[in-house]
């Protein structure tokens, strides 16, 4: 033990930075705001990367112990912070890349307004986060959770002049709500049936009664799972993620990919104690991982809004994470959970960068032959292209491999659960390498705007910034270093990432693994022994399956550039259910919210609102009205009817205290 | 001697008598006089108990009661002066200001 670590400043600062932007950054120099969001989040970051070089000689967990927060009879919660190998990861890649797109924000909201407010919500988001990270018991777990649900709210909703964004921002906030919802109950049931609600104590429990089995820890999983799924957009609380992409890019690549909507995949390896014994909820978590993982990718394939394909591939990686953990190979998770926040933010901010060249173009229709204009953000881009498609050596051919393989050797269900996996990890190949063709090579297809009507339900948002500059091809411009340096850092990352966790089976030593063994215990090594030759043949399976898939868009897209739309009329059914993204908005709509709308208006505001709440209230003032309009009559304003009315109260008191007074002897 | 009682008698007569002026007179001055008849007439049943427990604090009473009324009494037709200043009338049925 080497003293305190001071865990508290890694939060802290960045919500000094939210308080000073968020109170006087209006009236601050922008050099001045920018600065103040840039120190507070670099200082975390700081703080992090020492703690990581003096990790090994620590004793972990260590546990700093700020203060009771609640204290009543038996229950008891501190504001306590915890570090072990998974928070330090999950810091590393917080502080980490959450500094670089702060740098890359710094460009890439130059010109716009409330530049002191983005950044203000964005510190205010990394307070949140890495209090989730950090805490050390499920309340203040919580409390980040909700937090990040907040900063995510406002960010999104950042250009709230503009309907779309304002709305999707709501929409984000309910349907997380719907999985808050879920985690609220499962704290319930833990302080119901452990008294406490830190991790220590909850897991030492069940560690002490190996008997338990399923049961109420099935209900607290899948209530967590419910959780989960809201803030990490899986099937069924997904909708909310795509439509997040109204926010800046900048808060697309931080929020919505690298690091909030991981929340739920850290949290089910946080709580994996408890998924262990419950192979009904894991199996679920498998499931729900694969469906989405799947489903995310169909979806993908047809949009035409690049930050939408984004948010697509997103949601259908987490859905890679979550089948990870499903299958009890939470390390997997969390090393894919580390390289995708890695090529993700990347993905993002390449297309932001991209966005920003084209004057706030996100249509693809017609972008096109951008490789020789934006060279840089070009080769970035294609890094983490190949990265997310998982081709050797890139960061996400390792983490991908991994858990395809732990997924194959996870007994019966694993079969079909590796086999979703890998015929996604081609549709993966496919929407990415045609957004890639779509987007950087061939011609430019800026002047045929025509393009752009006849998509049919599809439309292109675009960023506030297409108002401030014209989208005529020759403004096309590579972005300022303050962007692309985030941009090259990260390339780098995505590229040489994946060997925190090369295998054995290729002559590595799968460091990350080991690193969180103490933390997520060996599960991830599933018992059967290790087969290198299998783990070997399926990766080549993966890699030749996004070879595939990049044939097949090299012959969509380059080849023969005229088939997609031919394949589109042949399959007119499919290319609309895709498009339509399987119309599940629409069965919301139609089976929850509007029904919830109705009974909202009707039952609840016109009946118990307006009828009983409104009425009691009525009807108390108009009785004491009644009441006052009679016995105002008493106040005539006549000095002889007042003495009459005392004369006749003296008399009165007078019989009764005399006749009293006899009666009681 | 007296017995108590009959002093407490013509109290009570004297009370009623003040109580039933002031609820039929209508002139302001003629109910003023009715609340100083009323008045004495606690006074007198004051005066009879101390007479006959020799209680000398029931005379002292009495005192209080003379000083307050001679200040009400002062106060009171000041009132009246001024009402009849502005009204022009001692009727207290026309001067109902405070009704509702």
């Amino acid at each position: 033990m080497t003293g305190s670590l001071h865990l508290w400043l890694i939060p802290l600062v960045p919500f000094a930075g939210f308080l000073v932007n968020g109170l006087i950054g209006r009236k601050l120099p922008k050099a001045f705001a920018t600065a103040i969001a840039l120190i507070a989040t670099l200082i975390p970051f700081l703080h992090v990367a020492r703690i990581w070089f003096q990790f090994p000689s620590l004793t972990v967990p260590y546990v700093e112990n700020l203060g009771t927060w609640i204290w009543t009879g038996s229950f008891h919660a501190d504001f306590a912070l915890q570090l072990d190998q998974l928070t330090m990861i999950m810091l590393l890649v917080v502080t980490g890349v959450g500094f670089l797109i702060h740098i890359y924000s710094v460009g890439y909201m130059a010109h716009e307004e409330g530049y002191w407010r983005f950044f203000a919500y964005l510190n205010l988001f990394m307070f949140f986060m890495l209090t989730l990270v950090l805490s050390e018991n499920f309340l203040l777990m919580f409390v980040g959770w909700e937090g990040v649900g907040l900063a995510s709210y406002l960010l999104i909703g950042f250009y709230f002049l503009r309907d779309s964004a304002a709305k999707a921002g709501i929409k984000a906030f309910v349907v997380n709500r719907i999985g808050d919802f879920g985690f609220l109950i499962a704290l319930f049931l833990l302080i119901a049936h452990f008294g406490t609600l830190s991790y220590s104590g909850v897991f030492s429990q069940i560690a002490q009664h190996p008997e338990w089995q399923g049961g109420v820890l099935t209900a607290i999983a899948l209530f967590l799972l419910l959780g989960a799924t809201g803030k990490s957009a899986q099937i069924p609380l997904y909708v909310w993620l795509p439509d997040a992409m109204e926010g800046p890019t900048p808060v697309s690549a931080l929020i919505h990919a690298a690091t909030m909507v991981t929340a739920g995949v850290y949290m089910v390896s946080r709580t994996h104690i408890i998924f262990d014994r419950s192979p009904f909820a894991l199996s679920m978590v498998a499931i729900i991982g694969a469906a989405t993982c799947f489903f995310a990718a169909t979806m993908g394939l047809v949009q035409t809004d690049i930050k939408r394909v984004l948010a697509y591939s997103t949601v259908s990686q987490l859905g890679y994470m979550f089948l990870a953990c499903g299958v009890a190979a939470y390390s997997s998770a969390i090393f894919h959970l580390v390289t995708h926040a890695f090529f993700k933010a990347l993905l993002f901010l390449a297309a932001g960068s991209v966005i920003h060249a084209l004057g706030g173009q996100q249509d693809m229709r017609v972008m096109g032959g951008l490789r020789k204009k934006i060279p840089i953000t070009f080769w970035t881009m294609t890094a983490a292209v190949f990265a997310i498609c998982g081709f050797p050596p890139f960061a996400g051919f390792f983490s991908k491999d991994d858990i395809l393989y732990q997924a194959f050797i996870s007994g019966s269900l694993g079969k079909v659960l590796w086999f979703v996996g890998w015929v996604t990890a081609g549709l993966t190949s496919v929407y990415m390498f045609r957004l890639w063709y779509l987007t950087f090579l061939g011609e430019s297809r800026a002047e045929s705007h025509e393009l752009a009507e006849h998509g049919a339900a599809v439309h292109a948002r675009p960023d506030s910034k297409q108002v401030i500059e014209g989208e005529h091809p020759h403004s096309v411009h590579e972005s300022p270093w303050v962007m692309l340096g985030p941009l090259v850092v990260l390339a780098i990352l995505a590229t040489i990432g994946g060997f925190i966790g090369v295998p054995a089976a290729m002559g590595g030593h799968d460091e990350i693994g080991h690193f969180l063994d103490p933390v997520l215990g060996s599960g991830a090594h599933a018992p059967g022994g290790e087969s290198p030759g299998l783990e070997l043949g399926l990766s080549a399976s993966a890699v030749l399956i996004g070879l595939l898939g990049l044939l097949v868009v090299h012959i969509l897209y380059k080849v023969k550039p005229e088939l997609p739309g031919k394949l589109a009329t042949q399959f007119r059914a499919l290319y609309a259910l895709l498009l339509n993204k399987y119309w599940v908005d629409q069965i919301y709509g139609a089976l929850i919210v509007t029904p919830l709308l109705l009974i909202s208006r009707h039952l609840l505001k016109g009946l118990i609102d307006r009828g009983v709440i409104d009425g009691a209230g009525f009807a108390a003032g108009a009785t004491a009205q009644g009441f006052g309009a009679i016995v105002q009559r008493l106040q005539s304003g006549n000095i002889r009817s007042y003495a009459g009315w005392l004369a006749l109260g003296a008399a009165v008191l007078l019989i009764v205290s005399y006749f009293g007074f006899t009666a009681h002897f | 001697m007296v017995p108590t009682s009959y002093y407490l008698i013509l109290s009570a007569i004297l009370f009623t008598i003040g109580v039933a002026a002031f609820l039929i007179k209508r002139n302001i001055i003629t109910v003023f006089m009715s609340i100083e008849l009323m008045l004495n007439a606690v006074n007198l049943s004051f005066v009879a108990f101390a007479h006959q427990w020799h209680q000398v604090s029931g005379q002292i009473f009495v005192f209080f009661v003379m000083v307050v009324a001679a200040a009400e009494a002062a106060v009171g037709l000041a009132i009246i002066i001024a009402i009849f200043r502005t009204r022009n009338t001692l009727n207290v049925d026309e001067i109902d200001l405070m009704k509702l």
